[in-house]
């Protein structure tokens, strides 16, 4: 805790550009990014119930989520799993691309220890994501922890991530993010298993979209220096080569990992 | 499979997912970070969320992909302006998905 003119200021609160004591809001830090419009829209969220907030937050994955959820559905349903252990999977793994590699490997017959090791490396990557997310999380409890790690994927982190950056961080709002990106995950698996054989037809939408556009507009909300561009552009592509040199699954691991140390490299060299 | 090997299965996958999520919370969790640490850990997001957005831009069915037929990588580029303006989420997620609507309606 600091002392500044008679006023504590906790360091949690200069962490963050804003914050609200009651009615009272407070800017904590100017940045170049955050302008007054910025600041007005917060407070005008800020109105709204925490629960609101996280639910209306997580529109963009609920849009994203229903018919990924819905194709690993009916490709459950194809792979020859009943309806309850497509959603028991949904519910208890819920990670995206490792539940649609593991469908296709149910319907070839391969062993359950080879699915879970392959399960295992494509989620590896969430190391990364938890590791990331902790220096935002370092006040909370171990039992707050553990249910926010259990639906921590590739879009909460990139959408936590971001919203923390901004000083968005009350804990509510977390768990209705997590929590509709869950159920919406759910609902598009079991109305895909429910479906079966039954093809909608989503490129009209540009459903299949929703994802790649919204990690667009995650990566660009947090990228906060010219560091963070070549760093976002050095892991991008070693991610493409690594993918290519046949490092499936682990391409991004290695690309983020490179680039993150490269990054973090320069940054140190800056302040020199 | 039988159901309750699919059900064990189905655990498994649980946990290995569940572990990787969870023990650095726990194990950073109370600890103070040394500053090299917290900086790496700074360049992660940018780095992680590139290294997943890229491949699906750039890469179609195992090789490069940049011609004309390639909707989700042209409109990308809008959409990147589109971030960069209104630092918002969903406009540009709306926006793009126009886009991609459009090209496909002009593709086909």
């Amino acid at each position: 805790m600091h002392r500044v003119g008679g006023w504590k200021i906790f360091p949690k609160m200069l962490s963050e550009p804003y914050s609200r004591i009651g009615k009272i809001f407070i800017v904590n830090r100017c940045e170049p990014g955050i302008t007054m419009t910025d600041f007005k829209q917060y407070q005008l969220e800020q109105r709204k119930s925490p629960w609101l907030r996280g639910i209306l937050a997580a529109m963009p994955i609920v849009l994203g989520y229903l018919p990924v959820g819905f194709a690993f559905g009916v490709l459950a349903q194809k792979a020859g799993l009943l309806t309850i252990t497509a959603v028991l999977m949904s519910l208890v793994v819920f990670a995206g691309s490792a539940q649609l590699i593991a469908v296709g490997l149910f319907s070839d017959n391969i062993t359950a220890l080879a699915i879970i090791l392959t399960t295992f490396i494509v989620n590896l990557r969430h190391l990364l994501f938890s590791a990331a997310i902790f220096p935002h999380l370092a006040n909370w409890r171990k039992r707050e922890l553990a249910p926010f790690a259990f639906e921590l994927t590739d879009e909460t982190f990139a959408l936590h991530s971001a919203r923390f950056s901004l000083g968005k961080v009350e804990k509510t709002e977390v768990f209705a993010i997590n929590l509709t990106a869950h159920l919406a995950w759910i609902s598009g698996s079991l109305l895909g298993a429910f479906a079966g054989n039954l093809v909608v037809e989503i490129e009209p939408f540009a459903l299949d979209y929703v994802l790649p556009a919204m990690f667009i507009a995650l990566l660009v909300m947090q990228i906060k220096n010219h560091t963070q561009v070549v760093t976002a552009i050095i892991a991008g592509m070693l991610s493409i080569v690594f993918l290519l040199l046949g490092f499936s699954q682990l391409h991004v691991i290695i690309a983020t990992i490179i680039g993150a140390t490269f990054g973090a490299w320069i940054e140190k060299w800056k302040r020199i | 499979m039988e159901t309750h090997l699919v059900v064990f299965t189905i655990i498994g996958m649980a946990v290995v997912t569940y572990l990787p999520r969870l023990i650095p919370l726990i194990m950073l969790a109370g600890r103070k970070i040394p500053e090299p640490v917290l900086l790496w850990l700074q360049h992660v997001p940018p780095a992680v969320l590139a290294a997943m957005l890229l491949p699906t831009l750039i890469i179609q069915d195992g090789s490069i992909s940049l011609g004309s037929d390639n909707l989700f990588l042209y409109a990308s580029i809008p959409t990147l302006i589109a971030a960069i303006i209104s630092k918002s989420l969903f406009i540009p997620v709306i926006f793009g998905m126009l886009l991609v609507v459009l090209g496909r309606w002009w593709l086909s």
